[in-house]
């Protein structure tokens, strides 16, 4: 198992933002978190990458607690998250963003990398040397996944990369996900579209107001009335 | 030729406040903190250089070298001791510290060297003399611009080259995403302010070479009115801070010798509240302009 979370508990201030969640994802998988807005997978994410912290439980990554590793050594150890809304360097260029991408891979060979992410990433090819905060937001996706795939993750933890990206993207978004799939990258992925996203996925967690309320194979919870009415309109 | 020596004045005293504003704007640019303390480690640099030559009898150059160093160290561990704790507090409580970290170097600098002010050393002495002696220029000047000048590009490319440098660059953007790239964001923070501390001690000796009068509370004036240049300029830019300082050293040389020598603090203040009515964001300042 590459990653295994067990009752993560998580608060901001006041609010139980994460109650008892556990999940896991294994070697290979694409494994998918979705729920209505507020459900917690954001917040489930940034607790595997070290951005927030649970009271209690535990987190393994290839059998290595991470429960308390400072988020910066996470990155090292495999894990690259593409946090929600992007958060891209806007004021950097984009080869500039890909660079902080590589910020842990130290003696490889970066621009070898980089040419891997534009091969990805044609449109990014083009632009370089543009700020990355006048790139589309379509554009600014690809470089924020660009960017974390710099860092050679074992695990990739994308957080709605579809979010705001018109049709025709978001089938491109999904087609780079499955491609990396192909090629071997674990990826555990949050997504509001809920269709696509069973669509690619092995397994899937369903989450509701911070609890994990189901959970089975892409196609158990494609089949099930209750993820049905509640996520595809079914 | 008079207008000239005023100005030859103004840049370089300009040229100090630029020192100050380089290191100001760093740390503001990357902690997102005034560190209202800065001033202060410019007088403790210009003891410690002040100590090195005269009691020990260093060589200018290596006394300068040690204040750097321990500036660079006393800056890490207010860092660390002062401001770190109050990583996630409101900005007003990590404003009243920088101010609490104030107060206490200038104290323990009454404590430790007394009330009564040091006659420093210049690093250099001697002027040049230009236009049949019309124009004289100390070296003291020449040196600082340099100085400045040198700082200000050695900056610039550090932190639009180098590996930390465009790391600092991403913390100053958005701490969490640089924690993702695997950013080690306090030791980033820690070297902001090992520069900005090493760059305080560098000001202190000039600082000091032209009012060369040493006392506990020498830091204070220059720091605010470093800060001033830093706003000026845009808070945050490195060519903001190079162009804001100049310019103000320019503004009051000016003032002190047109206008009125009393006058020239406050007509200093007036061209910055002027200024940032009509450029909020400073001279260079970056306006938002940012694509969520
Ligand atoms: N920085 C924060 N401060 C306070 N509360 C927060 C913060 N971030 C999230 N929350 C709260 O935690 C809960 C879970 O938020 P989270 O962002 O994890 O949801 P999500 O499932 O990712 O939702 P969405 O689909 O809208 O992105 C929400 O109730 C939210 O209001
Ligand atoms: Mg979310």
């Amino acid at each position: 198992m590459m990653l295994k979370a067990e009752n993560l508990n998580v608060y901001y201030g006041p609010i139980h933002a994460v109650k008892g969640v556990s999940f896991e994802v294994n070697e290979g998988e694409v494994v998918t978190l979705i729920g209505a807005n507020g459900a917690g997978k954001s917040t489930s994410l940034k607790t595997v990458s070290g951005l927030m912290r649970s009271r209690g439980g535990a987190i393994e990554f290839m059998g290595k607690s991470i429960a308390s590793t400072p988020a910066h050594k996470i990155v090292e150890l495999g894990i690259a998250h593409v946090p929600e809304g992007r958060r891209i360097f806007t004021s950097m260029t984009v080869e500039e963003n890909l660079d902080m991408g590589a910020f842990t891979v130290r003696g490889g060979n970066i621009d070898a990398d980089k040419e891997r992410v534009f091969e990805q990433f044609p449109r990014l090819k083009e632009r370089r040397k543009q700020i990355a905060g006048t790139l589309s937001g379509g554009e600014q996706q690809m470089l924020a996944m660009g960017r974390a795939l710099m860092s050679h993750p074992k695990l990739l933890m994308l957080d709605e990369p579809s979010m705001g990206l018109a049709p025709i993207l978001v089938e491109q978004v999904f087609d780079i996900i499955a491609a990396l799939h192909k090629a071997g990258t674990t990826i555990l992925l949050v997504e509001q579209n809920a269709e696509m996203a069973l669509s690619i996925a092995d397994r899937a967690y369903v989450m509701e107001t911070g609890r994990i309320t189901f959970s089975g194979t892409g196609k158990e919870l494609a089949a099930s009335e209750d993820v049905q009415k509640a996520y595809l309109g079914g | 030729m008079k207008f000239l020596a005023y100005l030859v004045s103004g840049i370089s005293l300009g040229s100090i406040y630029a020192i100050i504003a380089l290191g100001y704007t760093m740390v503001y640019g990357i902690a997102k903190m005034l560190n209202f303390a800065h001033g202060d480690v410019i007088m403790v640099g210009g003891y410690i250089s002040f100590l090195a030559a005269t009691n020990l009898g260093l060589p200018v150059l290596l006394s300068v070298l040690v204040a750097m160093v321990f500036c660079t160290v006393l800056g890490i561990v207010i860092e660390g001791l002062a401001y770190r704790p109050l990583r996630s507090a409101p900005s007003l409580a990590v404003l009243i510290t920088a101010i609490g970290v104030s107060y206490f170097l200038q104290n323990a600098a009454l404590l430790i060297f007394g009330a009564n002010p040091k006659a420093y050393t210049p690093v250099v002495s001697g002027t040049l003399k230009l236009f049949d002696g019309q124009l004289s220029i100390s070296y003291v000047s020449i040196v600082t611009v340099i100085c400045c000048i040198v700082i200000m590009l050695a900056l610039t490319a550090f932190t639009g080259k180098t590996r930390m440098g465009k790391a600092m660059r991403a913390c100053s953007e958005d701490k969490g995403a640089a924690q993702l790239m695997g950013i080690n964001v306090n030791r980033t923070i820690s070297l902001t302010f090992a520069i900005g501390s090493a760059l305080a001690a560098v000001a202190g000796a000039l600082l000091c070479s032209f009012s060369p009068t040493l006392m506990p509370t020498t830091g204070s004036m220059p720091g605010i009115k470093a800060f001033t240049a830093a706003v000026f300029g845009g808070i945050g830019s490195i060519p903001g801070a190079f162009i804001g300082g100049i310019l103000l050293g320019v503004i009051e040389a000016l003032g002190r010798a047109y206008i009125s020598t009393q006058l020239s603090n406050s007509i200093v203040f007036a061209v910055l509240i002027i200024i940032l009515l009509v450029r909020p964001a400073g001279l260079l300042g970056k306006r938002t302009q940012e694509k969520v």
